[in-house]
C-alpha cells in the first residue's frame, strides 16, 4: 500500500525538478500521441524542439523565438503576481485584445502625422486599455465580492466582439477596398514597433518583457508589496493580522496583469502582426497561464518557460508544414504539459512512502 | 427593422432548446460543487462531449449512441481532473483550467475530419392530440427527448439531494469534509462519483449543441457556454430548480439577441452578440452579495492526514 506523507517543508529540489520532469513526460506522451496520428514520434519531437534552434533554417526561427516568447512572458509575469496571492485573472486574452485596440487606435488617430511621441503614446494607451479591462473584475470583486475568474473570462468574449466591431467599423482601413481590418501599422513609421536590430527579432515588446521580469523579481524579493502578495497566497490569515489590505492587493494584482497583457497586445499589433483584424488574437492569453505555472510563478522561471513555450509554437508550425502534424496536436501537447506539471507537483509537497503493515 | 417577424411561440420553443446545454452542464456542476469540489473544466468537458457525441453518431448513424458516447467522453476527461485533484492533490482552479485548455485542443484534433459533416437527426417527440394543441403544443410537447431528459435530471437531482441518504452524505462531504470523514464516509470516493457525474452531464450538454442545437461540428463551438454554466450555479445559489430557471433566462437572452440580429434591429450585431456575457456578469454582481448558500468546503483539498 502506498501512502502520501505531507512534507513539513515543500521540497526545494523537487520544486525545481518538477517542470523538467513534466516536460520529459510530455515529450513521451506527446510522442505517443504523434505516433497514434501516424507520425514518427522521434522525428516529430525532434522537429519541434531541435529544428527551430539548430536546424538548417535556425537563422530564421531563432528571432521568431523572441517574437513569440515576448508576449507570453509579459502576460505570464502579470498573471503570476495574482496567482501567487490567490487572485485568478484568466481573462488575459481579453486584456490583450483591448490593449491592442487602444494602442492601435491611439496610433491611428494621429495618421498620417510623423512624430516621435506617437509610439510612446501608443504604449501608454495599450497599457491603459489592458488595465481598464482587468480593473472591471477587480472593482466588482472588491465592491460586490463577485468571482473574478468568471467575470474576467466573460470579458474575453466581450473583447472578441469589440475586436470584430472595430475591425469592421471604427478602425477599418478607409483605403482597404472594403476588407475588414485596420491600416497596417508596419507601413506607418511613427507607429511601427520595428525590430531594434534588423533580423534579430528584438523589438520593444521583447525589451518590455525583460524589464517586466526584473521588475517582478525585485518586487517579490525586495519590496513590501511583493511580500504581502506572497504572504496572502501562503497564509491568508497571517496576512490579515499583518494588516494587508486585500482590496488594494486585488486592484494592484489584476491591474498590473491587465496592463502587462495590454502592453503585449499593443506591441504585437504595432509590430509582428501589424494590423487590427477579426482573427488578431491567437490565444497567447490562455497559453500564458501554462507559462506562468510552468515557470513556478517565479519571474526567472517564467522567462525560461516562455522560451520553451515559444519553441513549441514555432516547432509546431515547422512540424505542421514538414510532417503534416495538425495544428491542434500542438495545443494538446501544451495542455498536456500543464497536466503533468500539476500532477508531479505532488512530489514537492508530499513524500510517497510504502506503508508498513502494522502488527499488533 | 421588423419585430413582427419574431414569432413568440417559436421564440419560446427555441429558448428551451438554447437553454438545454446550459441546464445539463450546470446541473452536473451543481452536484460536483455540492460535494465540495470546484471543477472549472466544464467548458473542456462540454467540447469533448460535443465532438465524441458528434463523431460516434456520424459513424454509427445513431444519435442515441452519440449521446451515450458524449457522456462517457465527458466523464473520461473528468477522470483526469479526479487524478489531479483527488489523488495528486493539485490546486482545483489550476486543474480545471488545465482541463479546459486540454479539452479545447483535444476536441479540435479529434474533430478535424468532421468539419462540414451533417450528423443524423434525432427527431422530435410527437404525441398525437397533445402536440397539436395550439401554442402549448409546439412550446412544450414537440421537442427532442434529451430536452426532457434535462428537465427530468433537474427533478432527480433536486429530489436526491433533498430526500435521500445519498444526497445527505454528498452534502455533508461538501459542507465539512473533515466531519464527514470522521463519521466514516469515504470523502474521496464520494467526490470522485460526483465529479464523474458532472463530467457526464457536461458531455451531454456539449453533444446537445453539436447534435441538436446547431447541428454541425466547428472548433471551439461551445463558445463559453461551459463558463456561463459555472456562473449559473452561483446564480442559482446551488439550488436545482433555480438552475432550471436561470438556464431558461439565459437561453431566452441568447435566442432573443439572435432573433433581433435576424430582424435587423439598429443595434450592431457585435453588441447583441456580447449581451449574454454582459448579462452573466450583471447577474453575478447582483447575486454575489449572498454567499451563505455556498458549500463550506468548496474548492478545499481533502487529505486524510489532517
Amino acid at each position: 500500500m502506498i501512502v502520501l506523507e505531507k512534507r513539513p517543508q515543500p521540497s526545494r529540489a523537487w520544486s525545481y525538478a518538477t517542470p523538467l520532469v513534466a516536460v520529459l513526460a510530455t515529450m513521451v506522451f506527446g510522442g505517443l500521441l504523434f505516433a497514434i496520428l501516424g507520425k514518427n514520434p522521434v522525428q516529430a519531437i525532434g522537429t519541434i524542439f531541435w529544428e527551430p534552434l539548430f536546424g538548417e533554417f535556425a537563422f530564421y526561427y531563432r528571432p521568431q523565438l523572441l517574437v513569440k516568447g515576448a508576449p507570453l512572458v509579459l502576460i505570464a509575469i502579470g498573471l503570476s503576481l495574482g496567482f501567487r496571492a490567490g487572485i485568478w485573472n484568466i481573462g488575459a486574452e481579453g486584456q490583450y485584445i483591448m490593449g491592442a485596440i487602444f494602442g492601435a487606435g491611439a496610433g491611428l488617430a494621429f495618421y498620417p502625422l510623423d512624430a516621435w511621441y506617437i509610439f510612446p503614446i501608443m504604449v501608454v494607451a495599450g497599457a491603459f486599455g489592458g488595465w481598464l479591462w482587468a480593473t472591471i473584475p477587480a472593482l466588482l470583486k472588491v465592491r460586490f465580492g463577485t468571482n473574478e475568474i468568471l467575470v474576467s473570462l466573460m470579458l474575453v468574449y466581450v473583447a472578441e466582439q469589440m475586436l470584430a466591431s472595430v475591425s469592421l467599423g471604427l478602425l477599418k482601413n478607409p483605403e482597404g477596398f472594403g476588407f475588414p481590418g485596420s491600416r497596417n501599422l508596419q507601413s506607418y513609421e511613427s507607429a511601427h514597433n520595428a525590430e531594434l536590430i534588423a533580423g534579430s527579432g528584438m523589438h520593444w515588446g521583447v525589451v518590455a518583457a525583460f524589464i517586466a521580469v526584473i521588475f517582478a523579481y525585485v518586487l517579490l524579493n525586495r519590496h513590501m508589496l511583493g511580500f504581502h502578495i506572497r504572504l496572502t497566497g501562503e497564509a491568508p490569515r497571517a496576512a490579515k493580522f499583518a494588516g494587508v489590505n486585500p482590496a488594494r492587493l486585488i486592484l494592484f494584482c489584476l491591474g498590473i496583469s491587465g496592463a502587462l497583457a495590454g502592453l503585449a497586445g499593443m506591441f504585437e499589433v504595432s509590430g509582428p502582426s501589424g494590423q487590427i483584424s477579426i482573427d488578431f488574437n491567437v490565444g497567447y492569453g490562455f497559453t500564458a497561464i501554462i507559462v506562468a505555472f510552468l515557470g513556478r510563478l517565479h519571474p526567472v522561471g517564467i522567462l525560461l518557460a516562455g522560451g520553451l513555450m515559444a519553441l513549441t509554437y514555432i516547432g509546431g508550425e515547422i512540424a505542421q508544414s514538414q510532417l503534416g502534424l495538425p495544428a491542434a496536436a500542438i495545443q494538446v501537447f501544451q495542455g498536456m504539459l500543464l497536466f503533468f506539471l500539476l500532477a508531479f507537483d505532488l512530489l514537492t509537497n508530499f513524500r510517497i512512502r510504502a506503508a508498513r503493515s502494522e502488527v499488533a | 427593422m421588423d419585430l413582427g417577424q419574431i414569432n413568440p411561440v417559436l421564440l419560446v420553443a427555441s429558448l428551451m432548446v438554447a437553454a438545454t446545454p446550459l441546464l445539463l452542464a450546470a446541473i452536473g456542476e451543481l452536484v460536483v460543487e455540492k460535494a465540495g469540489v470546484l471543477n472549472l473544466g466544464v467548458e473542456g468537458m462540454m467540447i469533448v462531449g460535443a465532438i465524441s457525441g458528434f463523431a460516434i453518431s456520424v459513424e454509427t448513424g445513431s444519435p442515441w449512441l452519440g449521446f451515450v458516447a458524449a457522456a462517457i467522453g465527458g466523464a473520461v476527461l473528468s477522470l483526469l481532473f479526479v487524478l489531479l485533484t483527488q489523488f495528486a492533490l493539485a490546486n482545483q482552479v489550476a486543474s480545471g483550467l488545465a482541463l479546459t485548455l486540454f479539452g479545447l485542443g483535444f476536441s479540435a484534433l479529434m474533430g478535424q475530419s468532421y468539419v462540414g459533416v451533417k450528423p443524423p437527426s434525432m427527431g422530435d417527440i410527437y404525441i398525437p392530440l397533445i402536440s397539436d394543441i395550439p401554442v402549448i403544443g409546439p412550446i412544450l410537447f414537440r421537442h427532442d427527448p434529451i430536452l426532457y431528459l434535462g428537465i427530468a435530471l433537474t427533478a432527480v437531482v433536486w429530489a436526491a439531494l433533498k430526500y435521500t441518504r445519498v444526497g445527505l452524505i454528498l452534502r455533508a462531504v461538501g459542507e465539512n469534509h473533515d466531519a464527514a470523514h470522521a463519521l466514516g464516509y469515504k470523502v474521496i470516493k464520494i467526490r470522485i462519483m460526483a465529479i464523474l457525474f458532472g463530467g457526464a452531464c457536461a458531455g451531454l450538454g456539449g453533444a446537445y449543441i453539436s447534435l441538436i442545437r446547431v447541428p454541425q461540428w466547428t472548433e471551439g463551438m461551445t463558445a463559453g457556454v461551459g463558463w456561463i454554466a459555472l456562473a449559473l450555479v452561483v446564480f442559482a445559489s446551488w439550488k436545482p430548480w433555480r438552475v432550471l430557471l436561470g438556464a431558461y433566462l439565459f437561453g431566452g437572452i441568447t435566442v432573443l439577441q439572435l432573433n433581433l440580429q435576424a430582424a435587423g434591429v439598429a443595434i450592431p450585431v457585435e453588441y447583441l452578440a456580447m449581451s449574454p456575457y454582459l448579462i452573466t456578469i450583471l447577474v453575478l454582481v447582483i447575486l454575489s452579495a449572498d454567499k451563505s448558500s455556498a458549500p463550506a468546503s468548496l474548492g478545499r483539498t481533502f487529505h486524510a492526514s489532517h
